[in-house]
C-alpha cells in the first residue's frame, strides 16, 4: 500500500514537471515575445533587450528553464502585468474565493445527488425513478449561464431576495454566495445522480444482494450495509473528477455575479495576455488535476477490498 | 404434517411478449429431515421454483395458482415482515456462484454474524462465536483467519463451505441448494456434496437440492424430481427411479450420460433428438411429444397428461406422467447408438518435449524491493512431454489451475514456451507466437471453445463468420467456392443451410457451438484443439455435441487435444489420457490404463470424486483436503504432496517423484513403488 501511494505520488509530480516544461516551452521560448508583453506593445527595442537582460533571458534554455521551475516551486510566480503587484498576491486570495464556492456547492451537492442517485436506483423503474431521472436530466441540460439568468430573474428582480451580483465589497456575505451556488449545484448535481443511480441500480441487481435479501436481513439493512458502498464507487471518481471541472467550470459564474475567484482571474489574465499570471493558473490547475485524481485512486482502493490486497 | 407442501404450483413472469409460463402444476411433498432433488436441463424451471419458495421473483415474476405451505404456513400470501423473518432463519439458500453470492466489500465475519444478530437478536460476541463454531463445522482450517478475511482472498471451495455456514448460521429447518457445486472442480465437488450430507445429518435440515447432474442426485438425494419444460415428468425415491426409468425423457438423459461401460466406438451415446420447446411454444398434449420416439398421435397430443404411480417393478416407488408409460417400455428405444468404425492411428502429428511456461510475475511488496528479489515466477507448465498421432484423440485431464488452459494457449501461439519445444507435423511452434504463422499453419491448428456464447460475434451473421475464416486461411478465394464451402461446413455440423443468414442470438448454445466447430475444420486442420467444449452445455445437447465431434474426427482423421475435467467424457472420448497437476504430469497412459490400476494417487482420487449415474456401480470414497497449492509457490518434492491420502513419508516432500514406466507408454511419477500401486482396489465395481 505504502509503495502504491509512493507510486502514485511519484507519478503526480513527473506529470506537473512534464506539464511545466510544455508550458515554459510553449509561453517562454521566445523571449522578444515575453518582453513585448510584459513591457506593451509600444516599448522600444532597447528597453525590451534591457528588460530581458536585467531577467536572465540571454542565459541558455535549460539554465532558463530551471531557474523558471526553481521560481515556481518556491512560490515565486513574477509579477502580474495587469495587477502590478506579484501574481502570488492576488492568486492566493483569488483560489480561497474559488475554494469557498466550490466547497459551498459540494456540500449541497454531493449529499443531494447521492441520495437523490441511490434513491432512485434501488428500485430501478419505479415512479420516484422516473421522477428524479427527469428532473436530472432536466436540470443538467440546462446550461450555466441560462439557469444564471433564470435565477437571478427570479430571485432578483421578481422577488428581490438575494443580490445580483457577488463581488463581495463589503466583506464576506453569505447572501452573495447563494445565488452562484444554487446555479452550480442546478448544474452539477444531476450528472453525478445519474451516475450514481446506474451504479446503484447495478449493484441491487448482484447475486450479494440477493443473497442479503434471502438472509432475511431488512430492506434497510442491505441497502446501508450492502448496497451503498459497493454503489459509491463509481460516484466518488466522478466526485473526483467534478473538483477538477470545478476550477474552469466557474468562470461563467464567477464572470456573471462578478464574483472574485479563480475563474473569474483566468479570464482575465487571458483576455489581458498577462503571461506570468496565466503560468501560474495553469499551473495550480495541473495541480489540481492532477492531485484530485491521486486522491481517487488512493480513495479507490479504500473502497474497493479486491484492489487493496491484489 | 410435512416440512414443505407444495400443490399445484404455477409461476409466470410477464415479458413484452406476454406471459411466459415458466412452471406449471408443481406438486412436491418434503417431509422434515429429507432431501429431495430437482433435476432437468436449462429451462426446466427448477430454479424457479427455489425462488418461488422464497417468495423472490424479482419484478416481472410471479405466482399464477397453488399454494406453498412450510409448516403448515402459506407462504404465497405472506406479508413483507413475515417473509424478511422466515427467510434466512427458517428456510436458507446456498447459489451457484459463490464467488457472487458474497458481497465483495465485506468481511467473512460481517456478512455471518448478521444472520443471528438480525434473527435472533443475539449479541456481537455469541454471533461471532457462533460463526466461527460453524466454520468449525464446515471444515474450514483456521476460522478466526477466514472470518477476517473478503472473499476474494478464499478459494472456490472455501467460498462455498462460508455461504453453507451462513446458511446454517439460524438453524433452518429447510435448506435450499441451487447447483451448489456446478461452479466447482470434481475434487471439491466431493468434499461439498459430503459436507452437505454430513450436515444434514447433524442438523436434521431437510434439503432440496437443484441440480443439472443426475449422477449428483444419486449421491445426495432421497426422493427425486425429474422436470421437463416447467412440469414434473417423473418424480419419486432416487433408486426406484434410476433402476426403472418410465419416462422416455429420464430414459433418453441416462443415455445421453457417459456411463463407465459406454464406449465411443462399440457403444456410443445416444443423444435426444430435437430441443426443449420454448415456454410460449408448447406442444398440446405431452411436452415431449415431439422428441420423443413412443409417441402416438391421437393419444399423446389429445390431452393434457397427468401424473400416475408406476404400479409394476416390485420395488418401484415413483409416479410418471406419461399416457403410454404402461404399454412402452424405454430400454426398448435405442439405447445404444451403432457401433462406428475405430479411427486407424497414424503418424506422431504432434510432439512435446520438456515444454515448459512460466509467467513471471512482479512483487511489489516493500519486503520485495528492499532485498531485491521483485520477480517471482508462476510455473505453469513444467517439463511436460507427450505426442499425439493422427486420428488420435488425446485428452489432458486436470482441475483449475493445473496449467491445462496454458498448454492450449501455447500451442495456439498466444503465449510462447519459455523452453522445450512442441513440434507440429515437425516444425517447432513452441516460440512462434501466432502473428508469426503461416495462413497454413493456422489454419491446421484450430480450436474450439468453452463457452459458445462468447465466441461468436453478435453482429455478424453465421455465414459471413465462416467465410471469412475460409478466406483467411487460404482455401478458397472465389466467392462462389467460399459460399459453397461455408454451406458444405453447417451440412458437417448438421445445423440446416439456412442458418448461414441467421446471427448468434438466434441460436441455441448448442448450435452455436455447432458454428464454433465447423469455424474450426474450415481449414482442413490436422490438429483441434477442443478446451472443455461440451461443459457449458446441457447433458442432452452435450452428447449431441460431442458425437459430432467425433463423427467429424472420424472422417477427417484430425487429430484431438480434449481438454477437460470431466472424467466421464474423457473416458468416453479418449484414446490416451494426460493427468495434469500443478502444471506437471502426474500420470499418462491409454485410457484403459489410466482407468485402471496401477493409479497414480491423484488419478485415484480424481476418479472417486466424479459421480456416475448408475446405482449398480460401487464407488469407493476419496475425499482431498484442502485446496490445491499457489502455482506462485508450488510445493517441493511431489507436488500433490500436500493432499496425498497415500503420502509415503518425508521423501514425497523432499524429491521429485521418478517417472516410472507401468507398461508401454503409460508413465506414472510417484515414489510408491509400482507393485505397492498395482495392488491398490480399483475405485469403481460394478455390483452383482
Amino acid at each position: 500500500m505504502v509503495v502504491f501511494i509512493l507510486r502514485r505520488l511519484g507519478f503526480m509530480v513527473l506529470t506537473m514537471v512534464v506539464v511545466s516544461l510544455l508550458l515554459f516551452l510553449l509561453l517562454e521560448i521566445s523571449p522578444g515575445n515575453v518582453a513585448t508583453k510584459v513591457l506593451g506593445p509600444y516599448s522600444s527595442e532597447e528597453q525590451r533587450t534591457l528588460w530581458l537582460a536585467a531577467h536572465g533571458y540571454f542565459e541558455p534554455l535549460h539554465v532558463r528553464y530551471f531557474s523558471w521551475l526553481g521560481n515556481f516551486a518556491t512560490g515565486d510566480f513574477g509579477e502580474s502585468i495587469r495587477f502590478k503587484v506579484p501574481v502570488s498576491e492576488v492568486l492566493w486570495p483569488r483560489l480561497a474565493n474559488t475554494a469557498i464556492l466550490g466547497l459551498a456547492t459540494f456540500a449541497i451537492m454531493i449529499p443531494l445527488s447521492l441520495v437523490l442517485g441511490i434513491l432512485a436506483g434501488m428500485r430501478e423503474g419505479s415512479k420516484l425513478d422516473r421522477a428524479i431521472s427527469v428532473t436530472s436530466i432536466a436540470t443538467t441540460s440546462v446550461p450555466e449561464f441560462a439557469s444564471a439568468v433564470f435565477l437571478s430573474a427570479i430571485f432578483v428582480f421578481w422577488l428581490k431576495l438575494l443580490p445580483g451580483t457577488s463581488g463581495m465589497t463589503e466583506g464576506f456575505s453569505i447572501k452573495q454566495l447563494i445565488l452562484p451556488v444554487m446555479v452550480l449545484v442546478l448544474y452539477d448535481f444531476g450528472y453525478v445522480a445519474r451516475m450514481t443511480r446506474a451504479s446503484m441500480a447495478e449493484v441491487m441487481t448482484t447475486a450479494y444482494i440477493r443473497t442479503a435479501v434471502l438472509k432475511g436481513l431488512p430492506y434497510k439493512q442491505v441497502i446501508l450495509k450492502h448496497a451503498l458502498r459497493n454503489a459509491l464507487i463509481t460516484p466518488f471518481t466522478v466526485i473526483m473528477l467534478q473538483i477538477n471541472w470545478l476550477l474552469s467550470g466557474v468562470i461563467v459564474v464567477e464572470f456573471f455575479f462578478a464574483y472574485k475567484g479563480f475563474g473569474a482571474l483566468l479570464l482575465e489574465a487571458s483576455l489581458n495576455q498577462d503571461i506570468f499570471l496565466i503560468e501560474a493558473c495553469a499551473m495550480v490547475a495541473v495541480f489540481v488535476a492532477v492531485a484530485t485524481q491521486a486522491i481517487a485512486d488512493i480513495g479507490y482502493t479504500y473502497l474497493n477490498p479486491r484492489i487493496r490486497f491484489a | 404434517m410435512p416440512l414443505l407442501e407444495i400443490r399445484d404450483l404455477c409461476i409466470s413472469y410477464y415479458t413484452r411478449a406476454g406471459e411466459i409460463p415458466a412452471v406449471v402444476d408443481f406438486s412436491l411433498v418434503l417431509k422434515a429431515g429429507e432431501s429431495v432433488g430437482l433435476v432437468g436441463e436449462s429451462g426446466c424451471g427448477k430454479s424457479t421454483v427455489a425462488m418461488g419458495i422464497m417468495q423472490y421473483l424479482g419484478n416481472n415474476g410471479g405466482i399464477v395458482s397453488g399454494s406453498i405451505k412450510f409448516k403448515g404456513r402459506e407462504l404465497t400470501t405472506l406479508g413483507g415482515e413475515e417473509l424478511r423473518r422466515l427467510r434466512g432463519s427458517e428456510i436458507a439458500m446456498v447459489y451457484q456462484e459463490p464467488m457472487a453470492a458474497l458481497n465483495p466489500s465485506l468481511t467473512i465475519a460481517s456478512q455471518l454474524m448478521e444472520v443471528p444478530m438480525v434473527h435472533e437478536r443475539v449479541t456481537q460476541s455469541e454471533a461471532r462465536e457462533r460463526a466461527l463454531k460453524l466454520l468449525a463445522d464446515v471444515h474450514l482450517p483456521d476460522p478466526e483467519r477466514i472470518m477476517a478475511a473478503y472473499p476474494h482472498q478464499l478459494s472456490g471451495g472455501q467460498q462455498q463451505r462460508v455461504v453453507i455456514a451462513m446458511a446454517l448460521l439460524s438453524n433452518p429447518s429447510l435448506l435450499l441448494l441451487d447447483e451448489p457445486t456446478t461452479a466447482l472442480d470434481v475434487t471439491v465437488e466431493a468434499g461439498i456434496v459430503e459436507l452437505i450430507a454430513e450436515l444434514s445429518r447433524k442438523f436434521g435440515t431437510a434439503l432440496l437440492y437443484i441440480s443439472h447432474n443426475l449422477s449428483l442426485m444419486l449421491e445426495t438425494c432421497d426422493r427425486v424430481c425429474v422436470m421437463y419444460s416447467g412440469e414434473v415428468i417423473e418424480e419419486g425415491a432416487v433408486d426406484s427411479i434410476f433402476t426403472w426409468p418410465k419416462h422416455p425423457y429420464t430414459h433418453g438423459l441416462f443415455s445421453c450420460i457417459p456411463l463407465p461401460d459406454a464406449d465411443k466406438n462399440t457403444r456410443p451415446l445416444v443423444p435426444i433428438r430435437g430441443q426443449l420447446p420454448l415456454p410460449h411454444e408448447r406442444p398440446p398434449g405431452c411436452n415431449f411429444g415431439p422428441r420423443c420416439d413412443f409417441f402416438k398421435q391421437g393419444l399423446c397430443d389429445a390431452q393434457d397428461i397427468a401424473i400416475e404411480p408406476v404400479t409394476v417393478g416390485k420395488d418401484a416407488d415413483h409416479c410418471v406422467r406419461c399416457i403410454r408409460w404402461n404399454d412402452i417400455d424405454p430400454s426398448d428405444a435405442i439405447t445404444v447408438g451403432p457401433s462406428k468404425q475405430a479411427v486407424a492411428v497414424g503418424d506422431i502429428v504432434l510432439e512435446v518435449k520438456g515444454m515448459q511456461k512460466y509467467y513471471e510475475v512482479d512483487d511489489r511488496s516493500i519486503r520485495a524491493l528492499i532485498s531485491g528479489g521483485g520477480k517471482r515466477y508462476v510455473k505453469a507448465n513444467e517439463a511436460l512431454d507427450f505426442s499425439a498421432r493422427r486420428g488420435e484423440t488425446v485428452a489432458i485431464v486436470g482441475e483449475s489451475g493445473c496449467g491445462k488452459s496454458t498448454f492450449a494457449k501455447v500451442l495456439m501461439g498466444l503465449e510462447t514456451a519459455t523452453g522445450g519445444e512442441i513440434r507440429l507435423d515437425g516444425i517447432n511452434i513452441g516460440e512462434m507466437p501466432v502473428r508469426e504463422r503461416s495462413a497454413k499453419q493456422l489454419a491446421s491448428l484450430q480450436m474450439v471453445f468453452q463457452n459458445p456464447n462468447d465466441t461468436l460475434n453478435p453482429s455478424h451473421t453465421i455465414g459471413s463468420q465462416i467465410s471469412r475464416v475460409i478466406r483467411k486461411f487460404g482455401v478458397e478465394s472465389d466467392r462462389a467456392k467460399v459460399a459453397e464451402r461455408m454451406l458444405r461446413l453447417l451440412d458437417l455440423v448438421k445445423l440446416p443451410r439456412d442458418f448461414a443468414f441467421r446471427r448468434p442470438r438466434q441460436l441455441s448454445s448448442g448450435q452455436k457451438q455447432r458454428v464454433g466447430i465447423a469455424r474450426a475444420f474450415a481449414g482442413n486442420p490436422s490438429m483441434v484443439i477442443a478446451d472443455e467444449p461440451v461443459s457449458a452445455l446441457d447433458v442432452s445437447v452435450a452428447a449431441a455435441v460431442t458425437e459430432l465431434l467425433m463423427d467429424i474426427q472420424r472422417e477427417h482423421k484430425t487429430t484431438l487435444l480434449f481438454i477437460s475435467h470431466d472424467l466421464s467424457v474423457v473416458r468416453y472420448l479418449a484414446d490416451r489420457i494426460v493427468v495434469m497437476y500443478l502444471g506437471r504430469i502426474m500420470e499418462r497412459g491409454t485410457t484403459a490404463e489410466v482407468f485402471n490400476p496401477p493409479y497414480h494417487p491423484y488419478t485415484e482420487a480424481l476418479l472417486s470424486a466424479v459421480p456416475i449415474a448408475d446405482p449398480k456401480i460401487e464407488k469407493r470414497h476419496i475425499v482431498l483436503e484442502g485446496a490445491p497449492p499457489s502455482a506462485l509457490d508450488p510445493p517441493k518434492g511431489c507436488p500433490f504432496h500436500t493432499r496425498c491420502p497415500r503420502k509415503v513419508g518425508a521423501i514425497c516432500e523432499q524429491e521429485r517423484p521418478p517417472e516410472r514406466a507401468a507398461g508401454e507408454g503409460h508413465v506414472i511419477a510417484c515414489h510408491i513403488p509400482l507393485e505397492e500401486l498395482r495392488g491398490v482396489e480399483p475405485v469403481i465395481r460394478t455390483a452383482c
